[in-house]
């Protein structure tokens, strides 16, 4: 199963690799990764999606949890939450594909935010099951780039991942 | 306010921290602490041969006194050549911090001389890592290792130090820390109550139990505490490798070690175990056999300071996150409370079959088979020679396991080897760790003539400082452990693992200025072992004992088995 775990990290130099290490030393898959600064500018925000059964996942957060510039660790898929994710796509767009691509990119709320004689760059944020539907729609022919950001995701409601 | 260089800063911050030895090797990179540890006296460092030895030597003196052991190596192959060293004390979770020099900050990154990204290099093999960017940080920064070190788990730190951060002329205000204190790090104090309560009531409805402790136990300093709780309960007592000692090897409710090469009995009562005690000890897989078929009709009670050791290999029943020595007085305090006793008659039908099995196998071996001495009396031998009191290392191989199961460790934090990540080289210089500290005591170095030449350049080490540790050199001609398993897997092809020049140890020794003695014949043993300890008691003296080639370690568990599928001789089979 597909968990989303979302992370509090010291924000200093090394801190990123012994996540990432911790992945690549213990066999664990990594997703998508995303991680920048929070307001507090001593802190990170990482968010990783990672796939396993409950013993895989129960066994990461453990480790993920004793590195010691892990200050807060939350599996967001645990609860209710948003998870967001932003794509640019590069689409071939010449002739009638032109209006068609303009109407699928409406329709999931995209935004062309680039346009030349033959492409249009569209930008979409959404699940990334959303994404992919999007790319499913247009049509994989015509794609001819995408940048993802991996998975952004916070918990609903009152509850929050703080010092 | 007292201004200080950035080495006299380290050099001071680590006796405050309680250090009186550095093992180490100098070099460029660190040629400005080496200049502040010369002038003064507080501190001493060792110089060793290999700067592997150097963490071996830390190591040792680490797990024999329960504080962080100190390495101080230069920058790139100083450097690297401590990594089987940290990777050795981080996997038995030793507490220990290794200052490592680096290449001047300007200079990082650029592939100078000798320039290693060290932190790199040994980020899966610490608990946590440091580098120096500001003079000013060293001693918040060496205390903080300490502190991580030594806390929790403890495990090994890295101080990486760039060159420009140690400069003479550059002097800053010194600030120990009184107390450290880090957000993200806070190592548990206590058990769950509730789980402790748990835990006691499934204790007191065992009918078959067993108590089986690890290394966490001696690490937590709480032997007298698990003694306190078999003994109250009369439960049967299993130790790990790592655990040796935590419960006295001679005491009648031990079972011996258990495990791959553990005693048949202690295998035995595991199989057959309805609750089953983990103690600061972690299922590792030289202890389980094949997880699918271990313990079959057990019921795990899991105690472990670290989280991620609960339900890893095997899952706890009732996990319990804390302090071995915490949990213990809970657990004794609920007992005292508890209306319920132990069912006797069920503990005492319990140990009739336990006592049934001790006969069945008991640790026996044949002396009698050849002209050639057993590996086994020989350990025998030297138990009773040091009536058992000895500080024991070793390295790795058949030797370690003889030493394991014939040395009957009365005391805890005096069997002292590479459980976990199985090192040879490991058992001289962690001796001579342990015998500049515990001056008076006897150290003995049990080894084999494969292990040993690991790290044999450390008898110069020796000369130098007058360290007289012993050496007991199980000399069968080949790598043992190796040959064993190539005669019970590969029908007897001894693929490089016979040593076909191995040098003559005596004169070896004799040219570092040691005492060299040679047994061949058994009845010369007893003779050798006392000179050793009597008439040359203040030198070095390596005994090379010739024992039989062909004599393996039994029991042995079954590859794929359970518990109870083990050997017990070249021919039997349970």
């Amino acid at each position: 199963m597909r968990h989303i775990i979302s992370i509090l990290l010291e924000n200093e130099p090394g801190a990123l690799s012994r996540v990432v290490g911790l992945f690549a030393q213990r066999g664990y898959n990594i997703e998508t990764l995303t991680v920048a600064p929070t307001e507090d500018s001593t802190l990170s925000r990482l968010t990783m999606t990672t796939t396993g059964d409950d013993h895989k996942i129960e066994q990461i957060t453990k480790h993920l949890n004793k590195l010691i510039e892990v200050v807060k660790l939350v599996d967001l898929s645990e609860g209710a939450h948003i998870e967001r994710e932003l794509m640019l796509i590069k689409i071939k767009a010449v002739g009638a594909q032109r209006a068609e691509i303009k109407r699928t990119a409406d329709i999931f709320r995209g935004q062309i935010v680039d346009v030349s004689p033959s492409v249009y760059t569209i930008q979409l944020t959404g699940t990334s099951d959303k994404l992919e539907a999007f790319i499913e729609a247009i049509g994989p022919g015509c794609v001819l780039e995408t940048v993802r950001t991996g998975v952004s995701g916070i918990a609903r409601g009152e509850k929050v991942l703080s010092l | 306010m007292e201004l200080l260089s950035g080495g006299e800063m380290l050099v001071r911050a680590l006796h405050e921290s309680g250090v009186e030895y550095i093992y180490g090797y100098p070099g460029g990179s660190l040629l400005h602490v080496y200049d502040a540890v010369y002038k003064q006296s507080a501190v001493k460092h060792v110089l060793v041969r290999h700067e592997q030895a150097a963490a071996h030597m830390a190591d040792g003196y680490a797990r024999a006194t329960g504080k962080p052991g100190v390495v101080m190596v230069t920058s790139g192959p100083g450097a690297t050549n401590t990594i089987t060293g940290i990777a050795t004390a981080f996997t038995d979770s030793i507490p220990m911090v290794v200052i490592a020099g680096q290449v001047m900050s300007h200079l990082v990154g650029d592939d100078a001389f000798q320039e290693t990204d060290m932190l790199g290099v040994s980020r899966p093999i610490v608990k946590h890592s440091f580098s120096v960017k500001r003079p000013e940080d060293i001693p918040e920064i060496v205390a903080k290792a300490f502190y991580i070190a030594g806390t929790g788990r403890p495990g090994p730190v890295v101080i990486d130090i760039p060159k420009d951060m140690t400069m003479p002329n550059e002097r800053y205000e010194y600030n120990y820390p009184k107390k450290v204190k880090l957000r993200s790090y806070s190592p548990p104090q206590r058990g769950h109550s509730g789980q402790i309560k748990k835990a006691v009531e499934l204790i007191l409805k065992a009918k078959r139990p067993v108590i089986y402790s690890g290394g966490g136990v001696i690490i937590d300093g709480s032997s007298d505490k698990l003694r306190a709780l078999v003994d109250r309960l009369n439960y049967p007592c299993t130790n790990t490798l790592m655990g040796l000692g935590a419960y006295p090897g001679t005491g009648q409710r031990f079972l011996g070690m258990l495990g791959m090469h553990g005693s048949y009995e202690a295998n035995m009562a595991m199989h057959h175990a309805d609750v089953v005690v983990c103690i600061g000890a972690r299922f590792d897989d030289r202890v389980t056999n094949a997880t699918s078929k271990f313990c079959p009709d057990a019921k795990f009670i899991h105690i472990d300071i670290d989280p991620s050791s609960i339900s890893k290999t095997i899952i706890a029943d009732v996990p319990i996150v804390g302090p071995v020595g915490n949990v213990l007085d809970e657990m004794m305090a609920l007992l005292d409370e508890a209306n319920e006793q132990p069912d006797e008659a069920a503990i005492a039908s319990w140990w009739k079959q336990i006592d049934e099995w001790r006969l069945r196998h008991g640790g026996r071996f044949d002396k009698n088979e050849s002209q050639l001495m057993k590996p086994q009396e020989v350990i025998e031998a030297l138990w009773t020679a040091t009536k058992g009191d000895a500080f024991i290392t070793s390295d790795v191989g058949q030797h370690q396991m003889f030493a394991a199961q014939y040395y009957k460790f009365d005391k805890p934090n005096r069997w002292i080897n590479s459980g976990g990540l199985g090192t040879m080289g490991f058992g001289f210089p962690a001796a001579m760790g342990i015998k500049m500290n515990f001056p008076d005591d006897m150290v003995v170095c049990v080894t084999g003539e494969g292990s040993i030449q690991m790290n044999i350049q450390e008898l110069s080490t020796c000369l130098q400082y007058g360290i007289p540790v012993k050496i007991l050199c199980l000399n069968n001609g080949s790598l043992g452990m190796v040959r064993q398993w190539q005669d019970m897997n590969y029908e007897g092809r001894h693929s490089n693992s016979y040593m076909e020049s191995l040098p003559d140890f005596v004169k070896l020794v004799e040219a570092y200025g040691h005492i060299g003695i040679k047994v061949t014949e058994r009845d010369n043993l007893a003779q050798a072992l006392e000179d050793t300890f009597t008439k040359y008691n203040d030198r070095l003296v390596f005994l090379d004992v010739a024992v039989d080639p062909e004599e393996h370690v039994y029991p042995m568990q079954v590859p794929l088995g359970s518990m109870r599928d083990m050997w017990l001789s070249k021919t039997e089979r349970t």
